[in-house]
């Protein structure tokens, strides 16, 4: 392959007005957000944001009680978008009692026409996984594996993978990861990967959206998301914030002693004066983002809703 | 062939650490014209980032004329970097190391002799300059 994954003109997920309701509580809120097809996604956020929630609605086991959400322009539960869709729930529910051959028989019935029983045994054979083997009898690490081969046989062209690797060791991790981006590479697939640690993203994702407390924060390109910020950090000893920030967006400011440390915003251009200022890593941006619920959302241009989700509701 | 490293701590963003090291394997000869580079999906599998990012440091190298995309058959070394003066049996890197040795006996440590090559190399070739 020589061309880039993405196209930026098809959208894999949108949403507008997107609202989920537990009893009374709100689990999302009015959110609007585009994730363009062929992105490698984060789906971040604390525990609680929402991000589950995203996931089962837009796996079609879920229906939005407000707004809507649409997957590749269709409605997530349309039988046109199911084989289109694996959804990788965060148990990773399977049959213990199956060996993984009939696991993947299953997946293979289950999946008429469009089965990949090569691609789903590659992944178990890279594990040194017997066919034979009882889903029960193995290994949390193991057992994931078992998961991202069912939906890689599936062939989808939208993987929607919630915490996928909370329980592997380190080696098996850089693995899956690994098979990950060469499932995107090969098929130019759309995988949207709900996760709180924050270092199986950086490198890995290209797109982000980011919830809490059930609301969009940040969602874009994560390169154009890093570069329309600054960490700034500089001597301040007047009290209230320094004047060169009152034309910026101030996502988050503190003071240790005589050291300011901010993270402000720069799409108006630089910040003036004497500041000390470096673009700051995806955890720096997120961190800022998350310690700072007041702090205003950003959407970069191709995160924002388009036109096409009418047709859909 | 090369192999890259990703350090993901390192703070350098990851395709520009491709470019580096490409640059550096073209200077030291570890790449010559009309080599291939590893494909997109190669480097995918053996580091686990992202295939954008790859294509993205190929994609920045190829405007700099070191390598060309040959569709369907992948990314080619087009010139090299690397240059009689700076082998590894040059008379510049012997007498360097002459240098280096008449410093440790002068008593001077790692830290100290990299900073002294430091700012001997900000003022010849002045700051900001490209990286990489």
């Amino acid at each position: 392959m020589t061309e880039l994954t993405f196209l930026p003109g098809r959208t894999a997920l949108e949403a507008v007005g997107l609202g989920v309701r537990y009893r009374r509580r709100w689990a999302l809120r009015d959110c609007s957000f585009r994730v363009p097809a062929g992105r490698v996604c984060a789906l971040v956020g604390p525990n609680g944001a929402g991000k589950s929630t995203l996931l089962s609605v837009a796996a079609g086991l879920r229906r939005a009680d407000a707004g809507a959400l649409s997957v590749f322009d269709g409605l997530p539960a349309d039988p046109d978008n199911r084989p289109r869709v694996a959804y990788l729930a965060q148990d990773k529910p399977l049959y213990p009692q199956f060996t993984v051959a009939d696991t993947l028989r299953m997946g293979r019935e289950l999946n008429p026409g469009h089965w990949d029983q090569a691609r789903a045994e590659r992944l178990i054979r890279q594990g040194n996984l017997s066919l034979h083997a009882r889903v029960g009898s193995l290994s949390g690490g193991q057992r994931t594996r078992v998961a991202l081969a069912l939906a890689f046989g599936k062939r989808p062209e939208l993987l929607l993978l919630d915490e996928p690797m909370g329980d592997l060791d380190p080696l098996v991790r850089h693995e899956m990861t690994a098979a990950l981006m060469t499932e995107a590479a090969e098929n130019a697939t759309t995988i949207v990967l709900a996760s709180h640690v924050l270092a199986e993203l950086e490198g890995v994702c290209d797109y982000l959206l980011l919830l809490s407390g059930g609301r969009v924060r940040l969602a874009g390109e994560v390169e154009d998301l890093l570069a329309t910020h600054s960490l700034v950090v500089g001597r301040h000893e007047e009290a209230g914030e320094p004047r060169e920030f009152r034309d910026h967006t101030v996502v988050e400011c503190r003071v240790t002693g005589r050291q300011l440390t901010a993270l402000v915003r720069t799409e108006e251009g630089p910040l003036a004066g004497r500041w000390e200022t470096s673009e700051p890593s995806l955890e720096d941006l997120l961190l800022a983002y998350l310690r700072s619920p007041q702090a205003p959302s950003l959407l970069t241009p191709s995160a924002e809703p388009r036109l096409g989700l009418r047709r859909a509701v | 062939m090369v192999e890259f490293r990703i350090d993901r701590r390192s703070g350098v963003a990851t395709y520009l650490q491709i470019v580096q090291q490409v640059k550096q394997a073209l200077r030291l000869g570890l790449l010559a014209p009309g080599d291939k580079l590893p494909t997109a999906k190669e480097v995918v599998a053996a580091t686990a980032i992202n295939p954008n990012t790859v294509l993205k440091a190929y994609r920045e190298l190829d405007r700099e004329g070191l390598v060309e995309a040959r569709p369907g058959l992948g990314t080619f070394v087009r010139r090299s970097l690397a240059r009689p003066g700076a082998g590894a049996d040059s008379p510049l890197r012997a007498e360097l190391a002459g240098w280096l040795a008449r410093a440790r006996a002068a008593g001077l440590d790692r830290e100290d002799v990299a900073a002294l090559v430091a700012s001997v190399l900000e003022e010849g070739f002045g700051g900001a300059g490209e990286r990489g």
